[in-house]
């Protein structure tokens, strides 16, 4: 390493200031951006993409990865959110665990899905989730809706307790005790059962 | 389960950060023969810089220069962020920005906060994203990398502690960049999206308009984890099954979250020469981590306090949560980006139970259990250096770090540094508490709402960029105050170390004898954990108890 | 150190809290609470300002007729109290050293001197004296000033300035040619040169600094300063924004219990005391008898790690004993012990001395006797040799073993072959052979050793546990340097040492990094004593030794240095312990005052009360008295100082964690609640 010598100038300084910003932009930006976009649009196109679904007729229909707003009781509910599902402005709740908004929304829950001291309400459908676009519902939650579904689709209340055991995986494996089910794969699959069943 | 998971998560990252820490030498402190390859690059490095990029600096010449090109940096993405709208790679056609959100978002990134007051999704461009905020990601991160190395150096003796714009160089490309590719290519694998295309437009199945908005987003996120900066892509960071869609991808990213800072501490360790003083260093940064992370785990696995009594189910608190993360992922994140001034986050810190809230507050008060890249540790050496000095004196010598005396112009720099702290947060928290800025904002009512404020200064002074998001703080008067917060909170911790470190090299070195303090036994760990733990619980407990365990005491007794 | 030599100190030595002193401390606290002198220290003056302010609310409240007017008026007086023991812990400090000062003052009493004109003398006051005059002072007269004796020799009574009985000799030229003004000359007359002009002499200086007319702080009491008042800063952040952040909570926290809090919480108790400490640990070396230029010196003694000690006086005794006959074959021990005997009876050195001595020890009652008509023949240069003839013809002799063949050849007697073996032998110990003759026959050799000092190998393993390095200076031939550090147990030494191997020693080690401590006492001593970092002047020796270093020992015992290190590092020691303790006390203060001040606001904040106090008054009430009583209760560890132990730096941390860090934790959680309870049973809450 040479000595300094002081005579460095401050335009020097500025200088070479300007060109590792130069530098470092073109490679960490352009070149690393570029590299990540054609690995990931090369090998992995569909979730480089969105993971986006689309039905029969190549209409898209959503993303695996984000809920959307089912409300009609032939179709699984997924858990509440504090954007009303909008993909372009995710978002959560943030309301302290003390909040009695929260007790109002877990009450509207509660009383929405029919759940009473006997037959409580699973949590995850009394919560929101951070990004409001959780595409996920515990077994249990889908469970506890596997009547009204059946019901209005006009199902046996053991054909879909049969899709749900088969659509529901653990995330983590052994980690994640708790089984959760995609509601939008759910709900798709039943679309598909009905249709079959037609 | 909760446990094996935060064991998984640490002992990975335990495990990574040794190799790792021997590139980080390779990388940062190149001895090589030339004509290597390692040579060939730092010729080239050299050429790239210029006359400046190839002299010798002392510390003051390094801080002038870091000073230099963090003004380009903070400039450059100024003008970027204003220019959104002329500048190309804008699919979905984003418009101005609010000159002061402009202003603390530039301060954000370039201060490697990533404090934001905006929503990705909704207000940048694919520009704006890449060649402003990603970049700022890799440089401000090197920056940090970069002042520990000229630390280190300056502690094992060297005046001239090296040149600021080839480390940043050397940071960047040899130690961030190839980690980047690495965690962008398993995200990629793990279904993060990587487009330039714009929203898209799905027809749900009840007939409803879904935009579905993404991005670049792989590539950000890598780096967004890998340099302890945080700022996410989309709004909700990495609780958006976007940024974080799998159990897969969230363990990745958990990982990569202290990789780089504990990697930080061996080579700290390398450089001065001193292995053992490092590994007590980690070990009291890991035992203060552990101890976080088992409460958080501990106290967010009580529901939420507001559905007592309904007929809700009794599980962990799931507001503002992710299922396919599992239990405990939320708060073992939490107190991670917290200890180590990432900021990201996988659930809502907002919605998190009052005690396992605190956690994270803890962690931006110390800011030293591993810290941000670089600067933890630049943080815990004000520790050190403070507790070297009390201690010292009570084997009956003047007090002596890595045998050199720490005499009066040491403290009083270090005492500076200590006090930048505090002074931004209580004094932030104090002035917007008690007016209409700061009242208006809060979304949750009473002690909480308290705790929002608290939270975003302490977030602001710590450099952490993670939030109780439901604070409106997207207005002038948060904007400016916790960006002037930010740029003065990230420099002066770094360039008073620095100076420290310029004035002990100058100091004729003692060599060690019995009558030493010595700063590699378990003995001198708890000196260093009593330096963090009382300094820390001393200045803060005030406004702990007022915050978070007063909301804790209410919810009880409620 | 003797005993008679303890108890002198002893009684030199104020008890801790005597009458006297106390009084005059007491009134030293009041004239102290004047600001701009208070803004020295920067804790004691944000509670000063601290303790104006609450007297400001009391008089508002006064006028305003406010419930909380005793309340406030309670703070007000425990703050004042606060201030005023921290001024007490000063002016006591510095009575202390005054007190000694003073009994050293009675010593510089002006007396008459008679100063050499270039045609006789004339006599002028002390006071008038310069640099350069020449005295001349008789039998039963005190010098005038410091100086060094330039004509003559006397026996000088020094017991004024050391407190040791027994007389002196000081003489022109050599190594004890310094006196200190204020002796008195027993015998003789001497000529002196004054090296001192009046109020410039050690004994000026060292006043000087005890009355704190100079007294600088030191630089690590200097750091310890801003250290502290950056704590101070720090607090009154904590407190400063408590007030508007109360202003969320709808509470308007009262001023007195804001400033309480900050009192408590700021680093009172060394604060108070730091001062105190500084001037024990001068107050301490001047009771060891050893007269500090300046409590910088005092300071770096604790820093010192290695120590350059001169072998005779120090780790050996004085002068060469005889430890053992070795008869030639065929002589009888006995034999040899008695001729040997003979030979030194007119010998009265102290090697002399000690072959009789070991000779009687050997022979019991059968030893000879001194017979007077003996004629007795002095050592001389030329012979080298000593002994004794005795009337009866039979003669006796003595000396180095060259000298001792030429005088039984000229004897006409023979050198037996064994002889030189003998003489081999005895030099490879370290010893000095001896040969012993009785006529013309040679009848063998006796040793003369060095003797170590009693438990000196002990007093060198203290030192390495406290890290340091000893080095023996001496002017033996390094084999005989070597077994003799070997025995001693030093880690080096330096052997056929001139003046200028001990100062290019000391520039070695000094590249190295280490500070060197070194006693001496001549002139030639004077480079080496001014390069050392701790350079330790003897009384007794000259004027220029005196000068070239940074203290002077009274007692001129060459053991000092050990003490004075130990002062040092009990200096330090004190200081962190202290600071230790007052901070780890916070703790338990932010449990007694936080719950009460928001407890109207937030009442579930009463399950942090862990100490149950009364009520909130009283909670704060108690915090800030235990603040104050703290102060007094540790003036005797700031005066006396933290116990150190000669161990390494990790065991001695540990014990000082331990009692200063956890004791600081616990021990208020019960002074606390013990003050809580006095208060509640008296009523007052």
């Amino acid at each position: 390493m040479r000595r300094a010598n002081g005579d460095i100038g401050v335009f020097q300084q500025v200088m070479t200031a300007g060109r590792v910003v130069i530098v470092t932009m073109a490679i960490c930006c352009l070149l690393y951006g570029l590299a990540i976009l054609l690995i990931g649009q090369g090998l992995f196109p569909r979730s480089a993409n969105g993971s986006l679904v689309c039905d029969e007729h190549g209409n898209v229909v959503g993303s695996e990865l984000l809920a959307q707003g089912f409300a009609r009781p032939e179709n699984f509910w997924p858990r509440p959110s504090a954007v009303d599902y909008n993909a372009s402005a995710a978002g959560g709740s943030n309301w302290s665990p003390k909040n009695p908004e929260l007790r109002g929304r877990g009450r509207a829950m509660a009383a929405r899905l029919g759940a009473d001291s006997g037959h409580a309400l699973p949590a995850d459908l009394a919560t929101a989730s951070g990004s409001g676009l959780d595409p996920h519902i515990t077994l249990a939650a889908a469970k506890y809706q596997a009547e009204r579904v059946a019901a209005a689709r006009g199902l046996s209340v053991a054909t879909v307790t049969g899709l749900l055991e088969r659509q529901a995986v653990r995330p983590g494996g052994a980690l994640t005790p708790e089984p959760v089910v995609n509601v939008l794969q759910l709900n798709l699959a039943l679309n598909r059962l009905g249709k079959h069943h037609e | 389960m909760s446990l094996i998971f935060s064991v998984l998560i640490l002992g990975l990252a335990v495990m990574l950060s040794w190799p790792l820490a021997k590139g980080m030498i390779w990388a940062m402190c190149p001895g090589g023969q030339a004509g290597g390859f390692r040579q060939g690059l730092e010729t080239l490095f050299q050429k790239v810089g210029g006359p400046a990029a190839v002299e010798g600096q002392d510390w003051k010449a390094y801080c002038r220069a870091m000073l230099l090109f963090n003004a380009c940096m903070f400039a450059v993405v100024l003008a970027v962020l204003s220019l959104q709208r002329f500048l190309p790679l804008n699919p979905d056609g984003k418009g101005a920005l609010e000159p002061s959100l402009i202003f603390h978002t530039a301060a954000s990134f370039t201060t490697n906060t990533n404090l934001q007051h905006y929503s990705g999704e909704v207000s940048m461009s694919y520009f704006s994203q890449i060649f402003g905020l990603m970049w700022l990601q890799f440089v401000s991160a090197a920056t940090g990398l970069a002042a520990l190395a000229a630390l280190a150096r300056g502690l094992s003796g060297k005046t001239e502690v090296g040149n600021f714009y080839r480390d940043l160089m050397r940071a960047t490309f040899l130690v961030l960049l190839p980690l980047a590719v690495v965690l962008a290519v398993l995200l990629v694998l793990g279904g993060v999206p990587m487009t330039l295309e714009g929203a898209a437009t799905a027809q749900t199945l009840e007939g409803a308009v879904q935009t579905i908005a993404r991005g670049p987003v792989a590539a950000f996120v890598a780096i967004k984890q890998l340099g302890t900066n945080g700022g996410g892509f989309f709004g909700p960071n990495s609780a958006h099954p976007f940024e974080n869609p799998s159990f897969f991808t969230n363990l990745v990213t958990c990982v990569s979250i202290p990789l780089l800072p504990m990697a930080c501490v061996w080579m700290f360790g390398r450089i001065t020469g001193r292995m053992r003083h490092a590994a007590i260093v980690f070990a009291v940064m890991a035992a203060l981590l552990m101890v976080k992370v088992g409460l958080a785990v501990h106290f967010e696995s009580a529901p939420a306090a507001a559905f007592a009594g309904l007929p809700v189910q009794v599980t962990g608190n799931l507001e503002g949560k992710e299922l396919r993360f599992g239990a405990a992922a939320g708060p073992v994140w939490g107190a991670l980006t917290t200890a180590t001034s990432n900021g990201s986050v996988n659930c809502m810190h907002d919605s998190l139970n009052p005690l396992t809230g605190l956690v994270p507050l803890i962690g931006m008060w110390l800011n030293v259990t591993f810290g941000g890249v670089g600067v933890g540790l630049i943080n815990m050496f004000i520790y050190i250096i403070v507790g070297v000095f009390i201690c010292g004196m009570m084997v009956g010598r003047t007090p002596e770090y890595m045998g050199r005396k720490v005499e009066t112009r040491e403290m009083k720099l270090a005492l500076l540094a200590l006090l930048v702290h505090p002074l931004f947060i209580l004094g932030g928290t104090a002035l917007f508490a008690s007016t209409s800025w700061g009242l208006a904002a809060v979304h949750n009512p009473g002690a909480h709402g308290f705790t929002e404020i608290l939270y975003e200064f302490s977030s602001a002074a710590a450099n952490n960029g993670s939030g109780f998001e439901g604070l409106g703080d997207n207005t002038v008067p948060w904007n400016v105050a916790t960006g002037i917060i930010m740029l003065l909170a990230r420099f002066i911790p770094i360039v008073l170390p620095l100076a420290i470190a310029g004035s002990l090299a100058a100091k004729k070195p003692t060599p060690e004898t019995v009558g030493t303090l010595r700063t590699d036994t378990p003995l001198f760990g708890w000196v260093i954990l009593g330096s963090v733990v009382f300094i820390g619980a001393l200045l803060f407990l005030p406004v702990a108890v007022l915050g978070p365990i007063a909301e804790h005491l209410a919810v009880a007794g409620k | 150190m003797n005993r008679a030599k303890l108890e002198r100190r002893h009684a030199r030595r104020a008890s801790l809290f005597e009458k006297s002193l106390v009084a005059t401390a007491g009134k030293q606290a009041f004239a102290m609470l004047k600001p701009w002198a208070m803004a020295r220290n920067p804790v004691m003056f944000i509670t000063e300002v601290g303790a104006l302010l609450t007297t400001l609310v009391c008089v508002q409240d006064l006028l305003r007729h406010r419930e909380a007017l005793p309340y406030t008026v309670s703070v007000t007086v425990i703050l004042w109290v606060t201030v005023l023991f921290a001024n007490f812990a000063e002016a006591l400090a510095e009575a202390r050293g005054k007190a000694q000062a003073d009994t050293l003052k009675h010593t510089r009493r002006a007396t008459l001197a008679r100063r050499a004109l270039a045609g006789g003398e004339e006599l002028v006051n002390s006071d008038e004296l310069r640099e350069g005059d020449i005295v001349l002072v008789n039998a039963g007269e005190i010098i005038p000033s410091d100086g060094e004796v330039v004509e003559g020799a006397a026996s000088v009574d020094e017991s004024a300035i050391t407190g040791e009985s027994a007389p002196v000799v000081r003489e022109a030229g050599g190594d004890r040619s310094g006196v200190t003004g204020g002796t008195r000359v027993l015998s003789d007359q001497i000529k002196i040169r004054i090296t001192a002009g009046a109020g410039e002499s050690f004994l000026d200086r060292m006043i000087a600094l005890v009355e704190g007319a100079v007294r600088q702080k030191t630089p690590n009491e200097l750091a310890l300063t801003v250290t502290l008042a950056g704590l101070t800063l720090a607090f009154l952040m904590v407190t400063g924004a408590l007030w508007p952040i109360g202003r969320y909570f709808g509470v308007e926290l009262p001023i007195p219990t804001l400033i309480a809090l900050l009192v408590c919480l700021i680093p009172t108790t060394i604060g108070a005391l730091l001062a105190a400490i500084g001037l024990a640990g001068m107050d301490r070396a001047l009771s060891a008898n050893v007269l500090a230029k300046s409590g910088k010196a005092v300071e770096l003694a604790g820093d010192i790690d290695t120590l350059l000690l001169d072998k005779t006086g120090t780790i050996t005794i004085g002068d060469r004993q005889a430890t053992e006959f070795h008869p030639l074959p065929g002589v009888g021990s006995e034999r040899l012990a008695e001729a040997a005997m003979c030979a030194s009876f007119g010998d009265l050195t102290p090697e002399g001395k000690s072959i009789v001595k070991l000779g009687e020890r050997m022979l019991g009652s059968k030893a000879p006797r001194e017979t007077p008509g003996a004629k007795v023949i002095p050592f001389t240069a030329q012979s080298r040799l000593s002994g004794i003839d005795y009337p009866d013809g039979s003669s006796f002799r003595k000396g180095a073993s060259d000298a001792m063949r030429a005088y039984v050849r000229a004897q006409c007697g023979s050198i037996p072959d064994a002889l030189q073996g003998l003489v081999d032998a005895v030099a490879r110990q370290g010893s000095t052979p001896i040969v012993v003759a009785e006529g013309p026959s040679v009848l063998g050799v006796v040793a003369l050793s060095d003797i170590l000092k009693p438990g000196i190998q002990d007093r060198f393993e203290r030192l390495r546990a406290m890290g340091l390095r000893v080095v023996m200076v001496t002017g033996d031939n390094p084999l005989t340097a070597a077994a003799i550090a070997g025995q001693a147990g030093v880690d080096d030494f330096i052997a056929e040492a001139k003046p200028e191997d001990k100062l290019e020693y000391i520039r070695r080690e000094q590249r190295a990094g280490r500070l060197i401590a070194m006693m001496g006492d001549g002139t030639n001593d004077a480079p080496a004593l001014a390069q050392a970092d701790i350079g330790v002047a003897m009384n007794s020796g000259t004027q220029a030794a005196k000068e070239a270093g940074n203290m002077v020992d009274l007692d001129s015992d060459p053991t000092k240095l050990i003490e004075i290190i130990e002062v040092g590092k009990q200096l330090l020691m004190t200081r962190g312990a202290l600071t230790t303790f007052s901070i780890a006390n916070d703790v338990a203060k932010y449990f007694a005052i936080i719950p009460a001040m928001f407890m109207l606001a937030i009442p579930q904040l009463a399950v942090l009360n862990v100490m149950r106090l009364a009520t909130p008054q009283s909670a704060i009430l108690s915090a800030l008295i235990f603040n104050a009583i703290i102060i007094p209760v540790l003036i005797p560890v700031a005066i006396k100082g933290v116990k150190y132990r000669p161990m390494g730096a990790d065991s001695l941390l540990r014990r000082n964690l331990l009692i200063y860090g956890l004791g600081g934790i616990v021990s208020p959680f019960f002074g606390i609640k013990l003050i809580d309870m006095a208060l509640v049973m008296a009523g007052v809450v």
